[in-house]
């Protein structure tokens, strides 16, 4: 759509501009300026310049923590996006059953984190949850409290159940706007069903694939309440992501400086890889197009 | 209205017919969705005792017990409450500072308007561990701690861009000619935008509101933390109660349970556009 120039359209976006500024910039300069300062009590604060980011850069901690996340992110991505995309593809085309796959799909993204976690814990558990209770009878050993590989499995299959129908929902959209004659010329060309994919679908979806992996990128790296329910960062500090050390850093030891040089480092690694998500998202729209 | 004809005029034998490959696999992602939420209603409905001494895939013993707690001990309902009220007036406050917003970003070009959409995202993209206590200590010195308004604020963080990104691509979608007739014909902008643009955009509305209640619905970490006594939420007395009073298995599923039931609500109302919801308008 053409848009035309006009200065005042300002004045429309003021007052998001009021509201998102006091419950955004203010925190965050709160936020930037512990971490520039030191405190020995009693609100008398120092100058320590950089001293809480070279502290934080050279700490193992947070680099654990950093690429504990990274993993986990690229797990549930490479699990998350192919397999919605598969169950989209195999998603009823219209009526009563499309409906009901809709409302089925979309209701664990409804349901609260907390309760994700809870529903997971229960689900897990070895004395009275099915999957740990029939994992156990077979014979296999799962305990998501005491074991490193059954506390990620479970902390990924949660997110995977949690969130795959984001994706499915997503690209199911994507599918529904690809007009029939695409289709019908696929056809008559004799197109099988691989290259049908690849050269019809796989492109019409390209705009809401990458919306879908970027807040799903977004969503899993700052996760915070689902694994802290669950497995509350252990075994030990296995399930620990970014976002869990940071509020036992914040909250529970009160270290203001070094978890706010934390945040903001946080916040920029999510930025600058958002920010080359968007980029390549608004320049795929405007080749759409044109 | 062309995806309806579309629709019609789509011939039987597709490129990829719905047989029974496919029924299969949807089955089988809907029981694996289902499963662990049937697992939580079924222990919503047994006592403690039979959760811990037998194990049985319905209840043996059915009881209604837990949810009788829940919901005659103000301790527990009011939870709901509080969450109900602080998402309201989240929705309302979101909706209504991004409908002009949005407006302004579809129609128009302004002096940094690329900018301020992506700065408006990056609050989207911030997480809400960074924001928890400094929002715990501003709110705390302007005296908004432990109140309904002070969750629905901050929720404002990532619901106003949210919002805003949701109803600017339904905006898109409106032809321009509609707004410069209307203001040929004498529309000021105001009646024009109650009374012409909003009901054609009511579905754009409808999506952005139900996110706007979905994603402050489901929020734990920074409703906790602005709250103590007055505007706990469910989520909050959830997570507390759980280590008080030493695992009460069954009230804390039958919580569970209750809490999916307004999005299951919300959701049968939406249903038809949650995939274009879900693409922010973008399809």
């Amino acid at each position: 759509m053409e848009k035309t120039v006009n200065q005042k359209a300002w004045f429309l976006v003021l007052p998001v501009l009021v509201l998102v500024a006091f419950s955004a910039v203010i925190p965050l300069m709160t936020v930037v300026n512990y971490s520039v300062q030191d405190t020995f009590g009693n609100n008398e604060f120092y100058w320590a310049g950089l001293e809480w980011f070279s502290e934080m850069l050279d700490s193992e901690r947070m680099w654990n923590a950093l690429s504990r996340q990274l993993v986990f992110s690229a797990i549930i991505l490479a699990i998350e996006v192919p397999l919605g995309i598969f169950v989209a593809l195999n998603m009823p085309k219209k009526g009563f059953w499309a409906s009901l796959c809709l409302v089925l799909m979309a209701l664990p993204l409804l349901v609260p984190w907390n309760v994700v976690g809870t529903i997971w814990q229960i689900f897990g558990r070895v004395d009275i949850g099915l999957l740990g209770y029939t994992l156990d009878k077979i014979g296999i050993p799962y305990n998501y409290t005491q074991d490193f590989f059954a506390a990620w499995a479970t902390v990924i299959i949660m997110d995977v159940w949690h969130w795959t129908s984001l994706v499915a929902l997503l690209a199911y959209a994507g599918l529904q706007s690809i007009p029939d004659a695409y289709y019908q010329a696929a056809k008559i060309d004799q197109a099988s069903r691989l290259a049908v994919f690849r050269f019809i679908e796989l492109p019409k979806m390209q705009g809401v694939l990458m919306i879908a992996i970027l807040l799903r990128f977004m969503d899993s790296f700052m996760i915070y309440t689902e694994p802290f329910v669950v497995t509350g960062g252990g075994p030990g500090n296995s399930t620990t992501f970014l976002s869990i050390d940071l509020v036992k850093m914040a909250l529970g030891q009160f270290d203001l400086g070094p978890a706010a040089a934390f945040s903001i480092m946080y916040f920029l690694v999510i930025l600058l890889i958002s920010w080359v998500f968007y980029t390549v998202m608004t320049n795929l729209e405007k080749r759409e197009g044109a | 209205m062309t995806l309806a004809a579309t629709e019609i005029s789509r011939p039987k034998s597709r490129v990829l017919p719905w047989v029974n490959g496919s029924a299969v696999v949807m089955t089988l992602y809907l029981v694996f969705l289902l499963l662990p939420i049937y697992w939580l209603l079924n222990m919503s409905l047994k006592t403690n005792t039979e959760i811990l001494s037998t194990f049985s895939l319905w209840p043996q013993d059915l009881t209604f017990d837990n949810y009788r707690t829940i919901l005659t001990d103000p301790s527990w309902y009011m939870g709901y409450v509080n969450s109900l009220i602080y998402v309201v007036i989240n929705t309302v406050i979101s909706i209504s500072v991004a409908l002009p917003a949005a407006y302004a970003f579809s129609r128009y070009h302004f002096m940094g308007d690329k900018h301020l959409f992506f700065w408006l995202l990056t609050n989207r993209m911030a997480p809400p561990a960074v924001f928890a206590l400094p929002f715990f200590q501003l709110y705390s010195s302007v005296g908004l701690f432990d109140t309904h308004i002070a969750v629905a604020l901050a929720h404002c963080l990532f619901n106003v861009p949210l919002a805003v990104w949701i109803l600017e691509g339904f905006m898109r979608g409106v032809p321009k000619e509609i707004d410069e007739t209307a203001y040929i014909d004498g529309y000021s902008f105001g009646r024009f935008f109650m009374k012409i643009f909003m009901p054609l955009i009511a579905s754009g509305i409808g999506v952005a509101a139900f996110f706007c209640f979905m994603f402050s619905w489901v929020e734990l970490l920074l409703s906790r933390t602005l709250t103590s006594v007055d505007a706990k939420s469910i989520a909050a007395t959830m997570t507390r109660t759980v280590s008080a009073s030493g695992m009460d298995w069954g009230v804390l599923a039958a919580a569970g349970v209750l809490t999916i039931v307004p999005g299951a609500l919300v959701i049968y109302f939406v249903r038809n556009y949650i995939a274009k919801g879900f693409a922010l308008g973008r399809v």
